[in-house]
């Protein structure tokens, strides 16, 4: 099958892949072993495949890889800070906002999306993101909760850190 | 509970940090050398036999390597529901079979180096289908003259197999005729509810290959790793020990994955290849060739006294389990056995013919049978309150089964066969009902009377219970050992599917050990590292998997207070573990920590500190739970608005409180789909017309209402520290308590889920016609 290079950026990264025509995002990352951007449903219903590009929410099963050259994206994998976890990660795991996981990868980089364009959100803005993500496991209190956390967090300046690595 | 260091607290899930940054941690998440891409021709017809079927053009595809029909395949009747052996349910279902029993039925499976080539494959798979009437309606099942669905010789255990019917029930206690005449009211009435599909977000996906030793791994979304390899040896044919299944982090299960569903032919494909295959369902394959919630028809009848005094429970039920029997006996004898006991009536008989019928085929569903039961009971307690002019609370206060009570049905009706007697042992129900009351403001908003608008507000409530794992059936076993650092390997056969159970066995296991959960490394849910559990089914394992692990944990912890009371020269008993050291309890206060007490172990002592344990109960305890909800009725459009969601749970001791909670919410975003939006609908001719999420409506978090949960914990003697399970027991409240709550508002009943606008409406219109 012919073959096209795409270049593009992957979590600061520069990277150049070999796609075929009609090879959507989601395909050529998980390809490339990128396995935090989960597959639901292919159609854009379930927000489990969501990975920023160049800043906003996609859901890379309705985006042809074509579509991306030239353009950031951002995966789960590039949300921690090196080795030191985003504040997003740190509130999921303390409000109890991972059950299975596998709905978590989107939802967390939706909420970076949003935090990073309006840092004191309301819940009802929280909400209106996460309803591009389904989840069958929370009842999506909790997560709804972890990411006006993060807004609380950020405004009174404080951060805890958590190494991914345990010493 | 005081004094206790891990458990009951909130501590960060153990396999929560690969969860936030995307680790490669669920069975999709590895790309195998070689590995193919497998594909199964769905059945278009509801109801045919394979005439003619040709796979030599699609054999002879470039990059296809397998394909398999039921000529190439050993014909072994099974059934693919997760339970232990021998299964209760029907061996009714083949690999592959010459007969399709509905739309999506296996006909063929190929496995090709690519998705886009297994596509092409399946469309020159060439196939003739001589088709057969079909049999749609489950009241139309057991008609004479209706075909007969499973017509095959060698199938077993189908109860009558010539009207269709897959398994019957006829069980109860005392003599409800009698109850019936001594009653003063009678009130009997028909609820209908509807065919729910799990939804996990992530769907059904194996992974399956030969090891350098030719044995067969199956790495798979499961709930069950042990019954899936003995189901899966027993279909291939080969010893049991030739096959290891390991089931990574699961993308939620809710009993969808209690289920041998892909495995089977991902490792026939495998063995036909020899190359490792990935078979996955799409959305869409997920909502009608996986499984379903049980569809029933339920007539209910209850005798009271004018007091509100039950006397008589009588509950008919029709059920269909689609084209196979899976759990089909199991989930509709829960119907029975775990709904009626909820009031004390001395008279009960539950009557049940679960029925074949050409559609997608129900199985094991959180709740198991109890959310349909409870729609019933729960909607007709709460009429019957009202025509006595009682308050459902005092109706259900009067009525509901406590402290020390026996519930003597659960001995007429166990898994399939007569089960144990069961003991309320501890029951916080009183207080749920108390705290949900207040949570929702029952009494004030009862009271309140509705202004002129056309938006009415009403509340309403129904209580519930579950089990917590199987009675004398679910068993599990783990095992410790000691490291260096002074860190615990902690191996459980218990399948985590995403709820906690790790963490929750974890913290089990650091608690009795006296270390912090740091300390604990858990591998579970893989057949050749870790011993055997039944899995994760019935809320059974925070009790019977953490009963185990505290077993072993106990006999390890005894190993290590031995050979500290050498290194500290005092005796046992003398001796505590806390902190992740051993210290004495007298005022010399001497201490070894458990790493200086590993090292000498392994390299003096030269022991390795370990042990297992296995563990099961006789009993049952139910979780207990009162559910209240507050709606708002459009009497325009009938659209119900669930305003408030208030849970009341029992869950025992609450291990990991946040955990639990996250449980109780998770199962009512569930159960508002059940009562309000969820249905597969099929069509005339049995084919799905909304498999996908736009079509089948679930709760988004802009949808969801305000929820508050509550725990109310009890001491369980049967539980690891006093736990007894949560996960199941919130699904069956939301929809009889929106039922309720909408009479309260606009004074009509619903008794069909899920209760749609036009349903509303037409009752609405009907009410306003009748007055």
């Amino acid at each position: 099958m012919k073959t096209m290079e795409v270049r593009l950026k992957v979590n600061g990264e520069g990277k150049q892949f070999a796609v075929a025509p009609g090879e959507v995002l989601l395909d050529v990352l998980r390809r490339e072993g990128y396995f935090g951007v989960k597959r639901g449903c292919e159609k854009g219903e379930c927000g489990a495949c969501t990975v920023l590009v160049n800043g906003r929410p996609v859901n890379s099963c309705l985006m042809f890889a074509a579509q991306a050259e030239g353009a950031e994206v951002l995966t789960i994998e590039g949300v921690a800070h090196g080795d030191v976890l985003d504040p997003v990660q740190e509130a999921f795991l303390d409000s109890g906002a991972v059950q299975c996981g596998f709905c978590t990868s989107g939802m967390i980089v939706s909420a970076r999306a949003l935090l990073d364009r309006r840092p004191d959100p309301t819940e009802e803005e929280v909400r209106e993101v996460m309803a591009g993500h389904f989840c069958r496991c929370t009842g999506y209190l909790k997560p709804v909760e972890a990411v006006l956390a993060v807004a609380r967090k950020t405004k009174r300046g404080g951060r805890k850190q958590t190494a991914r690595v345990a010493r | 509970m005081s004094g206790r260091n891990v458990v009951g607290k909130n501590v960060r899930k153990v396999d929560g940090l690969k969860l936030v940054t995307g680790g490669a941690a669920f069975t999709d998440d590895i790309q195998l050398p070689g590995m193919l891409y497998g594909k199964i021709l769905g059945s278009p017809h509801a109801h045919a036999r394979l005439k003619r079927i040709d796979t030599r053009k699609a054999k002879a595809l470039l990059g296809v390597h397998a394909v398999l029909t039921y000529k190439d395949v050993p014909r072994v009747p099974h059934t693919t529901a997760g339970q232990s052996w021998p299964e209760p349910s029907p061996y009714d279902t083949y690999l592959l079979d010459s007969k399709v029993r509905y739309v999506g039925d296996r006909v063929a499976a190929v496995a090709a180096e690519s998705r886009a080539i297994a596509e092409r494959a399946l469309r020159l798979i060439e196939v003739e289908y001589d088709v057969l009437p079909a049999v749609l309606d489950m009241e139309q099942a057991m008609a004479p003259g209706a075909a007969v669905i499973h017509d095959e010789s060698d199938s077993k255990g189908i109860h009558d197999r010539e009207h269709n019917v897959a398994g019957y029930i006829h069980r109860g206690i005392g003599d409800v005729e009698q109850g019936f005449r001594e009653s003063d009211c009678i009130f009997e009435r028909e609820f209908r509810t509807q065919r729910q599909q799990h939804c996990p977000i992530e769907p059904h996906i194996t992974i399956s290959w030969l090891d350098a030793n030719d044995r067969l791994v199956i790495r798979t979304s499961t709930q069950v790793p042990y019954h899936t390899r003995r189901q899966v040896a027993m279909i291939l044919q080969i010893p049991v020990s030739r096959v290891q299944v390991i089931k990574p982090r699961i993308g939620g299960g809710f009993g969808g994955k209690q289920e041998m569903l892909l495995e089977d032919i991902a490792g026939a494909l495998a063995m036909a290849a020899r190359r490792p295959v990935k078979i996955e369902y799409t959305r869409e394959e997920e909502f009608y060739m996986a499984r379903t919630r049980h569809p029933q028809i339920l007539r209910m009848k209850m005798g009271v006294k004018r007091d509100g005094t039950i006397l008589a429970s009588h509950m008919i039920v029709l059920a269909t389990t689609g084209a196979y029997g899976s759990h089909a006996g199991t989930v509709q004898g829960n119907t029975g056995s775990k709904v009626l006991p909820l009031y004390r009536a001395p008279n009960m008989l539950f009557h049940c013919h679960v029925v074949y019928t050409n559609t997608p085929v129900a199985g094991a569903f959180r709740g198991y049978g109890c959310p349909q039961g409870f729609f019933a009971q729960e909607t007709l307690a709460d009429e019957i309150a009202r025509e006595l002019g009682m308050d459902p609370l005092e109706f259900h206060s009067r009525n509901v089964i406590r402290l020390g009570d026996i519930d003597r049905l659960s001995a007429q009706l166990g898994e399939g066969k007569e089960g144990l007697p069961r003991v309320i042992r501890s029951c916080g129900l009183p207080q749920c009902m108390e705290r949900g009351a207040e949570a929702i403001g029952w009494r004030e908003k009862r009271a309140k009377t509705q202004d002129g608008g056309h938006l009415k507000r009403g509340v309403g409530m129904a209580c519930t219970m579950q089990g917590s794992g199987i009675a004398g059936v679910d068993w599990a076993s783990a095992f410790l050992k000691m490291n260096e650092d002074g860190a615990f390997f902690l191996q459980a056969g218990a399948a985590d599917v995403g709820g906690g159970a790790d963490t929750v066995l974890a913290q089990i296991a650091a608690e009795t050990l006296g270390v912090t959960i740091d300390k604990i490394v858990i591998t579970s849910g893989d057949t050749d590292s870790t011993p055997f559990d039944v899995g994760a089914y019935a809320s059974s394992t925070t009790i019977i998997s953490g009963g185990a692990v505290k077993k072993a944990a106990e006999k390890v912890r005894a190993q290590v207070l031995g050979l500290a009371s050498k290194l500290l020269d005092t005796p046992p008993d003398k001796l505590e573990c806390a902190n992740n050291e051993v210290f004495t309890t007298c005022a010399c206060r001497k201490s070894v920590s458990m790493s200086d007490l590993a090292m000498h172990a392994l390299y003096k002592e030269k022991l390795q500190i370990m042990d297992g344990a296995s563990h099961f109960n006789t009993d049952s305890p139910p979780p207990f739970c009162a559910t209240f909800a507050e709606v708002e009725v459009d009497t325009e459009t009938g659209q119900v608005r669930v305003v408030h969601l208030a849970t009341a749970v029992d869950p025992g001791v609450a291990i990991h409180p946040k955990l639990a909670e996250g449980q109780v919410e998770g199962a009512v975003a569930q159960g508002l789909g059940y009562a309000l939006t969820e249905e597969l609908v099929l069509d005339g001719a049995g084919r799905p017309l909304n498999a996908n999420f736009c079509d089948y409506k679930m709760f988004s978090a802009k949808d969801m209402p305000k929820l508050t949960t509550i725990l109310v914990e009890t001491d369980e003697p049967l539980g690891p520290f006093g736990a007894k399970s949560i996960s199941e027991v919130p699904i069956n409240g939301p929809a009889p308590a929106i039922a309720n709550a909408i009479f309260d508002a606009v004074g009509v009943r619903i008794r069909k889920l899920p209760i749609r606008p036009e349903d509303v409406l037409k009752a609405l219109r009907s009410e306003v016609a009748a007055q």
